[in-house]
């Protein structure tokens, strides 16, 4: 005869051995989330640094032609040495969003100069540092979607409390401030 | 696309186990027929053989199998590095962790189709016509759309299917020749056991001959339409511009030139089915939904995110076709405006750079006409055709750097050097002959020859 005591104690053990299982794959699940999200930002990391690189070279070219434009200049190596100095998530945001509107700048005034928009070398560098920003346009985009499905996941019941006990805390998004610039960057040739 | 990439699984693990039980049951009965006593077992055996095989294209020459005698060339980044940027684009956007390779078929009917066993292990292809008639903005919703089927692991299974089927098509064929060489021996002699034989690798024959078609409709069947409706939501949101893509489907079905090399085997692969124009109908066995259709539930999405799809697709079609959980992790987008920008490759460029792909060097003459000269063609010059001049066939010269006289240093490998002639499209001949291109916006000052791996310093234009 199986005693009543047994019973609750299987069933008590099953219940608990069924929660660690679910605990532990709740963790894993928010673990991969997290991974992706580093992972899309160091995306996002090397294509600004890349477009960092691009600058003096295209600065270069452009200085060639169009001398009388100082002023461009010394505004897209200012917004390019904040870029390079900020840290954290937002700051980085604020200070790229001005370079790519200073590289925007830089764009519009070449077009003034004919020989400076035939140039093979200024095609050639135009066309890495618009494909560049379209890259960050998408690896933020690829970010902000992890970020939310992040964030929704850790707050919703019953995984929020899974977060809080390993201490999952909220993601920044890489916010856009310019309306303009939530449609894909792109700099018209 | 949780669901997608789920269901794709389940169907492959179906097409394995119900690939390994027709087969074993063919081996089984063909070989009791062939040997009463133990010929089953054998026949068995032979067909565990060949699902080792199978396994074996599939894991190590899928794509090589599979694009057998297709004119293709894999695109280096000095060739087209505004098709690299696009695909970089979409790879970024799709979050997957290594672009996908390129590869150029050499065609001028416009289509594409990505292929390979793995995301990280994958191709897309395009061909030359579709360079030379998209814009830049409709090729990247081609490319999205593509890589949406990578990133929905719809290519795997398609490898997998094209390459059972081709096996199979590889079997059947070697199966009718056996039966027509045996017929040529019967008439010889006339033993008893031969006729016996003949008669199985007949019924074996027909019985592949039917299995063919058969494998062939169940893959149309497995290729469902949705994976490719699932494939243009995916473009849509990876470049947040389903116009293009929209755009690019109309252009390619309108096009009545139809891919050299697409068989039943690789039609379901391309991004329009590339028998529709021939045949217009749209039957129950067919492979992609009416492109009419996903054109105009592209053009009513009133964002660019998955549930605009899914409302747009509602209102077309009727029904849903994006999995609730995958829509509701899905966040909202906003579309972009279009970039403006034209063709990759432009008219001459485009025929130059398959021309190259393919090796020839095209010498153009101071007449204007473009003679190829075929990489295999060892002459350093060749004469114009239609006025006689001699014209150089551009060429990496060896540059010989001789150790100073008297030093014990040994002497230096040996160099090769290619001088621009312009900035634009330029092809020469590596010393190995096979046949290099550089494209108006290459930089470098050198290139590695592909083929013989040596270094190629490339000089600017003499000015």
């Amino acid at each position: 005869m199986i005693s009543a005591f047994a019973v609750i104690a299987v069933i008590f053990v099953a219940i608990l051995v069924l929660t660690l299982l679910w605990v532990a794959g709740t963790y894993n699940a928010l673990v991969r989330l997290r991974n992706q999200i580093e992972n899309a930002w160091a995306q996002i990391d090397v294509q600004l640094k890349r477009r960092h690189d691009l600058i003096p070279n295209l600065m270069e070219t452009v200085r060639g032609y169009a001398k009388h434009e100082q002023g461009t200049f010394e505004k897209v190596t200012q917004a390019r040495n904040m870029a390079m100095n900020a840290s954290g998530v937002k700051a980085r945001a604020e200070a790229e969003n001005m370079l790519s509107s200073t590289l925007k700048t830089l764009f519009a005034v070449s077009e003034a100069y004919p020989e400076l928009k035939a140039n093979q070398n200024f095609m050639q560098l135009q066309e890495e540092v618009a494909s560049t920003e379209n890259k960050i346009a998408f690896a933020r985009q690829f970010f902000n979607d992890s970020t939310m499905t992040y964030n929704t996941r850790i707050e919703s019941f019953p995984v929020n409390l899974i977060a809080g006990i390993f201490h999952f805390v909220r993601r920044d998004f890489f916010e856009v401030a310019a309306d303009a610039e939530r449609a894909a960057p792109k700099i018209q040739f | 696309m949780w669901e997608q990439i789920q269901a794709n699984r389940r169907r492959s693990r179906m097409l394995v186990a119900a690939m390994a039980m027709v087969l074993a049951g063919l081996g089984f009965f063909a070989g009791e027929a062939f040997a009463p006593r133990g010929g089953g077992l054998a026949g068995l055996a032979v067909a565990g053989l060949i699902l080792a095989v199978q396994a074996g294209i599939y894991f190590g020459a899928a794509e090589s199998v599979v694009l057998q005698g297709v004119p293709v060339h894999e695109v280096s980044r000095e060739e087209i590095p505004r098709l690299h940027n696009l695909v970089e684009e979409m790879q970024i956007a799709a979050g997957l962790a290594t672009p996908p390779r390129i590869l150029l078929v050499t065609d001028p009917a416009p289509n594409a189709f990505a292929i390979g066993r793995s995301p990280e292990k994958c191709a897309v292809a395009v061909t030359t016509g579709l360079l030379q008639r998209l814009n830049r903005d409709e090729l990247q919703g081609v490319l999205a759309h593509e890589i949406g089927h990578i990133r929905n692991r719809d290519v795997q299974f398609m490898t997998l299917a094209a390459v059972m089927l081709g096996t199979i098509v590889i079997l059947s064929d070697l199966l009718t020749r056996t039966i027509r060489l045996g017929r040529t021996g019967r008439e010889r002699s006339s033993s008893r056991g031969g006729g016996q034989a003949q008669a199985a690798f007949l019924i074996l024959a027909l019985i592949f001959a039917i299995l063919g078609p058969l494998v062939a409709q169940i893959l149309y069947f497995a290729c469902s339409r949705r994976r490719e409706h699932l494939a243009d939501a995916s473009g849509a949101q990876f470049t947040r511009y389903p116009e293009g893509l929209a755009s690019a489907l109309e252009k390619i079905s309108a096009s009545s030139m139809q891919v050299a090399f697409a068989s039943r085997t690789t039609a379901p692969m391309f991004i329009v089915n590339p028998f529709q124009a021939a045949s217009g109908v749209q039957g129950l066995f067919s492979t992609h939904p009416p492109t009419d259709e996903r054109v105009r539930i592209l053009r009513g999405m009133a964002g660019a995110s998955l549930a605009d799809y899914a409302a747009a697709y509602a209102a077309a079609h009727g029904g849903s076709v994006i999995g609730a959980r995958s829509l509701a992790e899905a966040p909202a987008f906003e579309k972009r405006e279009a970039s403006g920008e034209g063709p990759l490759l432009g008219g001459r460029a485009a025929r130059d750079a398959s021309a190259v792909l393919s090796g020839y060097v095209p010498v153009v003459c101071g007449c204007g006409l473009e003679t190829r000269v075929p990489a295999s063609h060892g002459a350093s010059s060749i004469r114009c055709l239609r006025c006689g001049a001699r014209l150089p066939v551009p060429e990496a010269s060896s540059v010989s750097t001789e150790a100073p006289p008297g030093s014990d240093a040994p002497a230096a490998p040996r160099r090769l050097q290619f001088q621009r002639q312009g900035s634009g499209w330029e092809s020469f001949r590596c010393a190995c002959g096979r046949v290099m291109q550089l494209s108006p916006g290459f930089l470098g000052t050198q290139v590695r020859c592909s083929k013989c791996g040596s270094e190629i310093e490339v000089l600017p234009k003499a000015a």
